[in-house]
């Protein structure tokens, strides 16, 4: 499974990447975080290419990625033409104002700023991990439950809440997909 | 157990269980976590870490640790390598082990903190002045950063050489699980009866690298070069894949060679036989495996792959030697290609 996730710095991007692989190693599942880390950050935009596969993973590099996670616009249009036929885009439609333009992927608009504050202001990424669940498949609720255990280990207090926006996200993307 | 790893933190913490005691160096992207890492994972081991006022310091530092015995290492980036390269020289003619890690950014000069893998020649041609060379490693994943940064420090030590590891901001930045190898008991550590560590048993020892007298020179020069050749014949690694039917062979190190190993795939699906020959000593250069192949029938070309303008290519025409045509594909300046643009240029050249 390969995944692009892109938007503004402090939207919990880089992090929400991070989520993933971690999630992926509870499963024994080889995995790749590769976050670009060069001047385009310093644009405010950040992204990163996460991989999971039961398969050595070759390329870190992802030029047809499965899922596309477009926390804001320009993130849309850089990196839109790239989805795989037939994979999945996903915008946070809080900030997303325009259309995803592909006919052949299936695209969610996700209030996901909205849907997250109602339980946790800054659960945005974590949401976003529950709304990715139903999509993999193969990742399990508890193994996204102990990658959030585990990247909020220094902080023990915000894991329920946390937790709890993990399952908000996964139970409204249950009745999607 | 695996953990998942920053590649550059994964190199810090491989070279405290392989014994490093002591760290010398100097900030700069896309290698920071090194130093950031050894700064305080060091104090916790009873060793000492120093950031120096340049990197021309760190890397005498490093000669005067590594000097005196101790497992020493130091880390920058492309421009900060530059400026290590009188130092490693000394090393190199003092016949001192130690580590140094450079994770290359985009250049000449100051260039970008992008990956890029221009300082191949600066690597393995020499670098410094004079003639040496360091033993190269050009790990591609997490776990391989791991394991060979472990293993140089034994490396380094056998033969009383430098070994340089290099990778790139993207091998350095990325995540990977990986495992680290156990804690080394420093007592267990071959004794090195040649190192400036006191006069406690009464005899003068001296680390230099003078030798004014043109006749004693010379015979270090040659001693030196058949040093280097039990080196080649006992160090050089690279790793072969899917080369039995290849009749296009990618050459490509680093995470290029990951980049072309999708590029493999990629063509076998549509009928295209690949294979890839991955150096991973750069020095010893794995000359003999890419002659060999070019000898093969089934074998049409050599694709030769590089983050720069074009710099291992040569070592990969010297090795296949006119058997077979070499086609040269590189991006530069810190853009890193996609597997599809590898594949586009096969099929353009084949």
């Amino acid at each position: 499974m390969k995944i692009i996730i892109s938007g503004f710095g402090g939207q919990g991007v880089l992090s929400l990447g991070k989520f993933i692989s971690y999630s992926a190693i509870e499963q024994d599942l080889n995995t790749s975080w590769l976050p670009a880390y060069g001047p385009e950050m310093r644009g405010g935009t950040a992204n990163c290419s996460v991989i999971y596969s039961a398969e050595e993973i070759a390329s870190p590099v992802i030029d047809s990625p499965d899922i596309l996670i477009a926390f804001n616009e320009p993130s849309l249009v850089k990196f839109e033409n790239m989805v795989k036929p037939g994979g999945v885009i996903i915008t946070n439609s809080d900030i997303v104002g325009i259309k995803a333009t592909r006919k052949d992927c299936k695209v969610y608009e996700i209030p996901v700023d909205t849907l997250a504050s109602a339980i946790n202001k800054r659960g945005a990424n974590v949401f976003m991990l529950g709304v990715l669940l139903p999509i993999f498949k193969d990742i399990s609720m508890d193994s996204a439950i102990h990658a959030v255990e585990h990247v909020f280990e220094a902080k023990p207090k915000i894991i329920p809440v946390n937790i709890q926006c993990l399952e908000a996200g996964y139970e409204y993307m249950s009745k999607l997909v | 157990m695996k953990k998942l790893w920053k590649g550059n933190e994964a190199i810090a913490e491989a070279a405290i269980a392989a014994g490093c005691r002591y760290f010398f160096g100097y900030p700069i992207t896309p290698q920071n976590e090194i130093p950031e890492y050894m700064s305080w994972r060091l104090f916790e081991v009873g060793g000492a870490f120093i950031q120096a006022e340049s990197e021309v310091s760190a890397i005498n530092m490093v000669y005067g640790a590594a000097g005196a015995g101790a497992r020493a290492m130091t880390s920058s980036s492309s421009p900060g390598i530059s400026l290590k390269q009188e130092g490693i020289s000394y090393i190199a003619g003092a016949e001192v082990p130690c580590v140094i890690i450079n994770m290359m950014r985009s250049g000449p000069g100051l260039g970008g903190i992008s990956p890029a893998q221009s300082d191949y020649f600066q690597a393995t041609k020499g670098g410094g002045h004079g003639d040496y060379h360091c033993i190269v490693y050009a790990p591609c994943t997490v776990q391989e950063f791991v394991d060979i940064t472990y293993r140089a420090f034994d490396v380094a030590d056998e033969y009383r050489t430098p070994v340089m590891i290099i990778g790139d901001g993207m091998l350095g930045q990325m995540m990977e699980a990986a495992e680290i190898p156990p804690m080394r008991d420093l007592s267990t550590l071959p004794k090195k009866d040649w190192a400036a560590c006191g006069h406690s048993d009464g005899k003068q020892r001296l680390i230099n690298s003078i030798r004014n007298e043109p006749d004693d020179l010379e015979a270090f020069n040659i001693r030196l070069f058949e040093k280097y050749k039990v080196i080649a014949e006992k160090e050089t690694k690279y790793e072969e894949y899917l080369c039995e039917d290849a009749e296009y062979v990618f050459v490509a190190y680093g995470s290029v060679a990951r980049i072309c190993k999708a590029a493999v795939l990629t063509l076998r699906e549509e009928g295209i036989k690949a294979g890839l020959i991955r150096p991973i000593s750069l020095y010893p250069y794995p000359s003999a495996i890419i002659n060999q192949t070019a000898q093969k029938a089934h074998v049409k070309k050599f694709i030769t792959v590089e983050m720069s303008m074009g710099q291992m290519v040569e070592d990969v025409r010297l090795a296949v030697n006119g058997l077979k045509p070499v086609a040269f594909y590189g991006r530069c300046g810190g853009n890193i290609m996609m597997p599809a643009d590898v594949v586009r240029f096969v099929k353009e050249v084949k």
